[in-house]
């Protein structure tokens, strides 16, 4: 479904990756770990054409998007949850997920989407009059995820949910995400929460200061993941 | 000891021309919000859209009317076109060169209308009564101009809240980013947002012509008011804008018939120094 060959992408003077190739197959959920500072944010950004990759391919569902601008990317079914949420605080919870079904395919069956996000999501039917800015950090969580699902997308890319949740937040983000997942929508998410983001997922890939070192199944990995974490802090 | 009668009158007008100034700073603040570029030229787009009015009234014969929806048409067309031409070039230059690229706009329209139509100070002659109210004297077309603006707002709001365009404008208005993300073509909003602003202008052109003569230098002298108002209420803050408007025209009205309409601005002026001091972030900027 998704496939990066060669990409090597950066701002500026600075390159952040280099030569990263990955595949994620329909009805998968593929990790990308790594340390602070590895790409992670980057790969993600290139995906979503927030940022075009100087060199390499990158093709969704056999068509090239390489360099293709953000709001095309969405409409060919990529959904991106940003790093930090990035709602729209000063807008209410229902004018957010709005907003996630602003293209025209997803607005036409607003109404549905609106329900099924609401069912797996209680806690912003109840909170949709409230600004998005008032939420508490987990419920901003799952309204950024929500607000994607909006657009009706095949592959959802997540930049790090649990990014300064609190633990007992952080196990519930993690177990709707999975809810996420049986839904039956195709997951990419980076992640520095390796031992949970490992029992979500069936593949993941090791990111290096901008380089993949490493690539296996989820259950594989979460043992080698142990041993690194006593030298590279994972 | 001022006739309070006179007072209240000057208090009346200062609601009346606080409704036409909300207008345009509103309209200002809108394109800031969203392009986060302001258009030091803003007011000067007014005094074309005046020049229409002008034209269309006294040279062709128009009805004012009709010359009012022409002037939001080609106050849209303004906008749009200031956008495409002078805006998207620079929308990632530093904010140094956007002052000096929007501020050279100024000095062109202001030159060029110079150039055109000289420096006389035009009218549109309109035989509008003036209506008693209880002893005080208002000006038809101002109260007119004042309805026109209310229902105006109203319209912008009703927009910029109940519509997919308006609420994706007030998206993009708190992160651009985001908003691509969510498959609007940022470029996109922001020519809409220009053209809703240029209309806005378009419109005020229409309602300031039946109460003030157009010259190129129109803009001087509503340019800094509109401009301080919208930092007064704080830059993108649409409510605070619409609040200022009011104060600001108060104080210019009630400061004229106390003392003379040249203090009036001058205390206006002070107590926009002083209100910076107190709130620098705008006077309903929010404690985060």
């Amino acid at each position: 479904m998704l496939e990066l060959r060669g990409v090597t992408a950066g701002y500026g003077h600075f390159t952040a990756l280099w030569d990263v190739s990955l595949t994620v197959q329909r009805g998968e959920a593929v990790a990308v770990v790594g340390p602070n500072g590895a790409g992670k944010t980057t790969l993600l950004r290139v995906l979503s054409g927030l940022i075009p990759p100087r060199a390499g391919e990158f093709r969704f569902e056999g068509e090239s998007l390489a360099g293709r601008p953000a709001h095309e990317v969405v409409a060919r079914g990529i959904a991106h949850v940003p790093e930090g949420r990035r709602l729209f605080p000063a807008l209410t919870v229902a004018d957010n997920l709005r907003m996630g079904a602003y293209l025209p395919a997803a607005r036409a069956a607003f109404r549905e989407s609106l329900e099924r996000v609401y069912a797996l999501f209680p806690v912003l039917a109840e909170r949709r009059h409230q600004r998005a800015g008032s939420l508490s950090g987990g419920e901003q969580q799952m309204l950024a995820i929500a607000r994607a699902l909006m657009s009706r997308p095949k592959l959802i890319l997540l930049d790090e949910p649990s990014l300064g949740l609190a633990p007992v937040m952080v196990l519930r983000v993690f177990d709707l995400i999975r809810r996420v997942r049986e839904e039956g929508y195709t997951i990419l998410v980076v992640e520095q929460n390796v031992r949970q983001v490992l029992r979500l997922v069936d593949r993941a890939y090791l990111l290096e200061v901008g380089r993949i070192r490493g690539e296996g199944r989820a259950a594989d990995l979460e043992e080698q993941a142990f041993i690194r974490k006593a030298y590279v802090g994972l | 000891m001022i006739d309070p009668l006179f007072l209240a009158e000057a208090a009346i007008n200062g609601i009346l021309l606080g409704g036409v100034l909300a207008l345009l700073a509103l309209g200002l603040n809108l394109i800031f919000g969203v392009v986060d570029i302001v258009w030091i030229a803003y007011v000067d787009l007014v005094m074309l859209c005046m020049y229409a009015v002008y034209f269309l009234v006294m040279v062709y014969g128009w009805p004012v009317w009709l010359a009012a929806l022409a002037a939001v048409a080609a106050g849209g067309a303004l906008g749009v076109a200031v956008h495409l031409l002078v805006i998207a070039p620079i929308l990632t230059a530093p904010p140094v060169n956007q002052l000096l690229a929007t501020g050279g706009l100024l000095f062109f329209i202001q030159s060029l209308a110079t150039f055109l139509w000289t420096t006389d100070h035009r009218s549109v002659r309109l035989a509008l009564p003036v209506v008693e109210v209880g002893g005080m004297f208002l000006s038809f077309a101002r109260l007119v101009a004042f309805a026109i603006a209310l229902v105006a707002m109203l319209a912008l709001y009703l927009f910029l809240t109940r519509t997919w365009m308006g609420t994706a404008i007030r998206a993009v208005a708190q992160d651009r980013e985001a908003m691509a993300l969510m498959g609007a073509d940022p470029h996109r909003i922001y020519v809409v947002t220009s053209a809703v602003g240029g209309g806005m202008a378009g419109l005020a052109a229409a309602l300031l012509s039946i109460q003030y003569s157009v010259h190129p230098h129109f803009g001087a002298a509503f340019g800094p008011l509109t401009f301080m108002i919208c930092v007064l209420g704080g830059l993108g803050n649409m409510p605070g804008a619409f609040v200022a408007a009011f104060i600001m025209s108060e104080v210019i009205a009630l400061g004229g018939v106390t003392w003379s309409t040249e203090m009036g601005y001058v205390v206006a002026f002070a107590l926009f120094i002083v209100l910076m001091f107190l709130r620098p972030g705008g006077l309903l900027a929010r404690r985060e």
